[in-house]
């Protein structure tokens, strides 16, 4: 069970800049750590995320071991037509999400 | 014209509000932390603790064990309103005082005839969540069972006590130092009003349990066994000591 949490607003003006917040529950194992019996335990980090507006890439991140475990991330972009958000997390041992919002640009 | 009399009504109220502050001095460990942080709590969108509490309202709809029941058969979610609020209480037919996230693992293996789930584990803890946040918002109530009493004074006098290597009782931080700094770190008032409760520092969520453990290492004691019946007197006497103050869970700390 992947839990994603998305705050992103549902209508927005043409033109408005807008925030999009995106948390993910993840590990985020950084594979420097010893487990209980001394051996490292192997890394399991998300490697990127990406954010696409009806398909079209909008922001684009590559997360590294340093990036604390539930990783939040926030950033802008400008409303220029309704349709759909896509957040995508991919990373170690074949972890993919993803995750739509709907908007309205009037 | 209007002015002074809307002037006059907004000062009454500041009033009203400085005298109840007046009157209960007790800070929540939320009043302690950065604006940023206090946002974050605020935000369910971007408090982490609400991963768990979707995760928590999953499992609750989710049947399990041989009773092929899930929690949602039995109990309503309007019935979870103030739960947690008034927890540890004494277990029915019991004799000893339980957590919640003990009378969820009671109800897993009784009623659902489940495997047990393991103290810490992220199914207990979401679980947990799920039901406090029913609670959030609402004045911590603890009940007035006369069987609580002697785990309560249990409770309080480990407060009092002093013990590990440094030599510390909770009350020396906690009473005596709260709001003065410990390496850099505000001392909290130690009121239980977030738990389970997202700390950073840990990257997840965590029992009231595990932060009593923390700071039984913290003053290099030797920490109690899980099941311990001290925690749970702990925690007695510390929802007590916070009666009344609002109930913020999933909170988050530092």
């Amino acid at each position: 069970m992947t839990q994603v949490l998305i705050n992103a607003p549902k209508t927005a003006k043409k033109g408005e800049v807008i925030e999009l917040k995106a948390l993910i529950l993840h590990p985020m194992e950084t594979g420097f750590r010893p487990g209980t019996n001394g051996r490292l335990i192997p890394r399991n980090i998300i490697e990127r995320f990406a954010a696409s507006w009806n398909g079209n890439e909008i922001f684009r991140m590559e997360f590294s071991p340093a990036i604390a475990a539930n990783p939040f991330v926030s950033f802008f972009a400008v409303a220029t037509e309704g349709g759909k958000i896509t957040f995508r997390w991919t990373g170690d041992e074949g972890f993919a999400v993803e995750e739509s919002v709907a908007i309205d640009v009037a | 014209m209007l002015l002074p009399a809307v002037f006059a009504a907004s000062f009454a109220l500041a009033q009203a509000s400085a005298d109840k502050t007046a009157a209960d001095k007790r800070r929540s460990g939320y009043q302690d932390m950065g604006a940023a942080l206090q946002k974050m709590q605020d935000d369910d969108t971007a408090n982490p603790g609400m991963l768990f509490v979707q995760l928590g309202q999953q499992l609750w709809a989710k049947p399990a064990g041989a009773a092929n029941k899930a929690c949602a058969d039995c109990h309503s979610l309007a019935d979870m309103k103030g739960v947690a609020a008034r927890y540890p209480a004494m277990a029915k037919d019991g004799d000893k005082p339980i957590d919640l996230e003990g009378r969820v693992r009671l109800c897993r293996t009784v009623n659902q005839q489940a495997e047990p789930l393991a103290p810490e584990s992220r199914e207990l803890l979401s679980l947990a969540a799920f039901v406090a946040n029913q609670s959030r918002g609402l004045p911590i109530a603890p009940p007035d069972d006369p069987r609580l009493a002697p785990f309560r004074a249990q409770g309080a006098a480990i407060y009092q006590r002093r013990q590990g290597q440094l030599n510390l009782s909770c009350a020396i931080c906690h009473d005596d130092n709260a709001g003065k700094k410990l390496a850099g770190v505000t001392i909290p008032e130690a009121h239980p009003t977030g738990y389970p409760l997202y700390r950073l520092e840990w990257q997840a969520l965590g029992s009231l349990k595990r932060r009593l453990r923390n700071c039984l290492i913290g003053i290099r004691a030797e920490a109690y066994p899980s099941d311990a019946v001290e925690y749970v007197a702990l925690e007695i006497y510390l929802m007590d000591r916070a009666r009344g103050m609002v109930f913020e869970s999933p909170g988050v700390r530092p």
